[in-house]
């Protein structure tokens, strides 16, 4: 059994915090694991990917490559576009409806692609898309995106719900925890 | 027990358990958690110096004194510490001496590519190469063992995958060490002529002692699979070709990567039928192996240039391209932006505007150089805005000088600008140089540094002014902006480039991200006011956009920092009360 998550985005959306929960579940489960982050220059608004992989045998290299991801968390809809090529011919992609325009796209020197669910249906990608910011602030902070995310997430594997929640104890400050976990279950109620 | 940690944090824990006392580094990507992480540690002694050439001296010194010791830096870093390093191969340590550093290869966030290992080599000190967090804090360990076996320093050599992966690592106990006697012995601590030819022997002889060591060390392992085909790799390239060929090959992974062992390459490569080397960037193993006649593939296959990955391996021996979905669109870029509410967006803002010669250095606002801002010229290295700019306003005169800037962060300038000034001050040149002091080492993640007051534990202490340093150096005109303050900032920019002499500018306001930092509400746009004319856009604020001929402001972005409301010609930006 080996899995391989990605979770992309931009850069100060708390990428960081999602693959840190995700590796607590893990580890919680007992599989051999390793998260590959991105640290320094790209993290100012550029576009950052984390790798999470784990499986029931030694892990050997901390990246995922093209057509290798079971599972991408997009944050932002245009990032689902440059890294779904990462994902499995039978992967899920999980993605955030939301969008971001990078530099050249405020610039006027590129165009943010027009209809995105539609052509990644188009190409055949099992898509979960819904409104993660919507649902943060719902539960009281744009900033619980991540959380919402990985609550969808949480959805699309095999792992109990007592061990995301003693991941999120984990990794958020006991002052926004039940912030947090209202975050979450909203992530988790869209199937 | 087991704990997932990053690499960098694998050796300060490695660091932690084997007594280590002191540590002194320069931040610099990828290697700055690893002191983050020692200073987090009670029993050891961890501070920022102002450069690595100082690090590399305190902890040389503190070696010395008794206390096993540690530096770090990333890959160009040694080029600065490598004065040092290469007399502290001569002189050896008392206590245990290693050097982390952290290579870069793709360049995540780094000006070149060099390859960390050439160095081991030349100054002729041993270098460990770990495959992942666990290596990461047993390397570190053993590191402190073999400077100590070896009286030598140890180079620990990481890399952007290594530093940034977390794997899991068994956490052990902390070895606490006596500190060890220091004995006054010139023969081996000062390294004038006399002495120095003598010990360059005794390095020879240690060089082939530890090319013995080599031979059988227990970090050099050999995992056989089927011999069809053999794998020399070290690093992270091991992983990537285990991942790749699983039992379907056979493997000489080396976690020592200087010296390199003779019989253990020559005895693998008798039993395997074809032999790869696996290495990003230089040829080191590959050129090792030719030298003692072992016929391998290398560099001929495999790339020169930028990180390996299990595809690439794949790619590269079977040729073979997996079917993936492909968008049907061109995909735009998302590079770095300078953050919204920025405060270098103003001086670039305005260097653009004033269409100056724009002499650039290392840090977040190296971003500056990026569209719209567009407003940098040149980027070397640490410190070379200022000496950079010098020079190249002697090759092309006063009227240079007057139509020139450099500009430099806080945490650089006192890296190594301060002795570009001197230069300056000392011959007469006429330069105007800026100083973006944000209050805080930004690009590496907020670090402190010798202006901010606080030492990396956290502890207030004196800053040093860098007004004064200008004053002292010789510079008498000296002035504070605020780069939020677009016409001030412009002023006195003219003002200084008019001048004959030379001056320092400094555009202070500290970095938005500090926790400290009070933001503004979202700013709003007036959009019957708003003529769509995108002057806005022309300060490269990730937080402003035009959608539908109107402007447009992102209120999970925006800051409120109010540098967008001095561009708009119609009023049409304002706080959230002013305008409906």
């Amino acid at each position: 059994m080996n899995q391989n998550i990605m979770i992309v985005g931009v850069g100060g959306q708390g990428s960081l915090l999602a693959s840190k929960m995700l590796g607590h579940v893990v580890m919680q489960a007992g599989y051999d694991v390793k998260v590959s982050e991105v640290h320094g220059m790209s993290q100012r608004g550029g576009s950052v990917v984390t790798y999470v992989k784990y499986s029931d045998q030694k892990v050997w290299s901390p990246v995922i490559n093209e057509g290798e991801a079971d599972i991408i968390i997009s944050f932002e809809l245009l990032e689902a576009t440059r890294w779904v090529s990462f994902l499995k011919k039978d992967g899920t992609l999980v993605v955030n409806d939301q969008q971001i325009a990078p530099m050249p796209v405020i610039m006027g020197t590129a165009q943010y692609p027009e209809d995105v669910a539609g052509k990644l249906r188009g190409l055949g990608v099992n898509l979960k898309l819904f409104d993660a910011l919507h649902l943060a602030e719902k539960a009281g902070n744009a900033k619980a995106t991540n959380v919402v995310l990985m609550g969808a997430v949480a959805n699309a594997m095999d792992f109990p719900e007592e061990m995301w929640q003693k991941a999120l104890e984990e990794c958020v400050p006991p002052k926004f925890l039940d912030l947090n976990r209202k975050a979450f279950a909203l992530g988790r109620s869209q199937k | 027990m087991k704990q997932l940690l990053l690499g960098n944090e694998a050796v300060a824990r490695g660091l932690y358990e084997a007594g280590c006392g002191v540590v002194s580094s320069y931040p610099g990507t990828p290697s700055t958690e690893i002191t983050e992480c020692a200073a987090k540690y009670e029993e050891i002694y961890a501070e920022w110096a102002p450069n690595e050439k100082v690090a590399m001296e305190v902890a040389l010194g503190a070696a010395i004194g008794g206390r096993r010791a540690f530096c770090g830096m990333k890959h160009v870093g040694v080029n600065v510490a490598a004065d040092p390093l290469f007399t502290a191969s001569y002189s050896g340590v008392n206590a245990g001496l290693v050097i982390g550093v952290a290579d870069d290869p793709g360049m995540h966030s780094s000006q070149n590519e060099q390859d960390s290992r050439h160095y081991a080599a030349s100054a002729k000190v041993p270098m460990l190469e770990p495959a992942d967090s666990e290596d990461s804090c047993t390397y570190a360990k053993l590191a402190f063992e073999l400077s100590e076996k070896f009286d030598t320093p140890v180079m620990l050599r990481m890399s952007t995958r290594i530093s940034h992966s977390q794997s899991l690592v068994e956490i052990g106990e902390r070895q606490e060490l006596p500190l060890k006697e220091y004995q006054k012995n010139p023969a081996k601590y000062v390294m004038m002529p006399a002495f120095a030819k003598p010990k360059h022997v005794v390095v020879e002889k240690r060089t082939e002692a530890l090319r013995e060591y080599a031979e059988t060390a227990p970090i050099n392992q050999i995992f056989w699979g089927d011999t069809k085909i053999g794998v020399i790799a070290a690093g992270s390239t091991y992983m990537y070709a285990r991942e790749v060929l699983g039992d379907k090959a056979s493997y000489l992974k080396l976690g020592m990567v200087n010296p390199l062992p003779v019989r253990l390459i020559q005895d693998f490569a008798a039993k395997v039928d074809t032999l790869y080397v696996i290495e990003e960037l230089d040829d080191v193993i590959e050129t090792h192996c030719r030298k003692i006649g072992v016929k391998v593939i290398g560099k001929d296959l495999f790339p020169w240039i930028g990180e390996f990955s299990q595809k690439l391996i794949a790619e590269k021996l079977f040729g073979k391209a997996e079917d993936t979905y492909t968008f049907p669109e061109t995909v735009p870029m998302r590079p770095p932006v300078l953050c919204a509410g920025c405060p270098h967006r103003g001086l670039f803002y305005v260097l653009n505007q004033l269409k100056v010669m724009v002499s650039g250095d290392i840090g977040c606002y190296t971003l500056g150089a990026s569209a719209p801002l567009s407003a940098m010229d040149t980027t070397i290295c640490m410190g070379a805005s200022i000496s950079g700019l010098h020079g190249f306003n002697i090759a092309r005169g006063e009227e240079s000088a007057a139509k020139s800037v450099a500009v430099i962060g806080d945490s650089t300038f006192i890296h190594s600008g301060i002795t570009g000034l001197i230069d300056i001050s000392y011959n007469q040149g006429i330069s105007t140089v800026i100083v973006l002091d944000n209050s805080i080492t930004g690009m590496t993640g907020h670090q402190q540094n010798p202006t901010t007051g606080y030492t990396l534990k956290g502890d207030p202490t004196a800053k040093v002014s860098i007004e004064k340093v200008c004053n002292a150096v010789g510079i008498n005109r000296v002035r504070v902006v605020d780069p939020y303050n677009l016409e001030e900032t412009r002023k006195a920019i003219e003002e200084e480039l008019a001048v004959k002499e030379p001056s320092v500018i400094i555009s202070r306001r500290p970095c938005a991200l500090l926790k400290y930092v009070k933001h503004n509400p979202p700013l709003k746009i007036d959009t019957e006011r708003c003529r769509g004319c995108k002057v806005c856009l022309k300060m490269g604020c990730p937080a402003i956009s035009v959608v539908n001929g109107k402007a447009v402001i992102d209120d999970t972005l925006c800051v409120g920092c109010g540098v967008c409301t001095e561009l708009c010609r119609f009023g049409a930006i304002g706080k959230g009360a002013e305008t409906k």
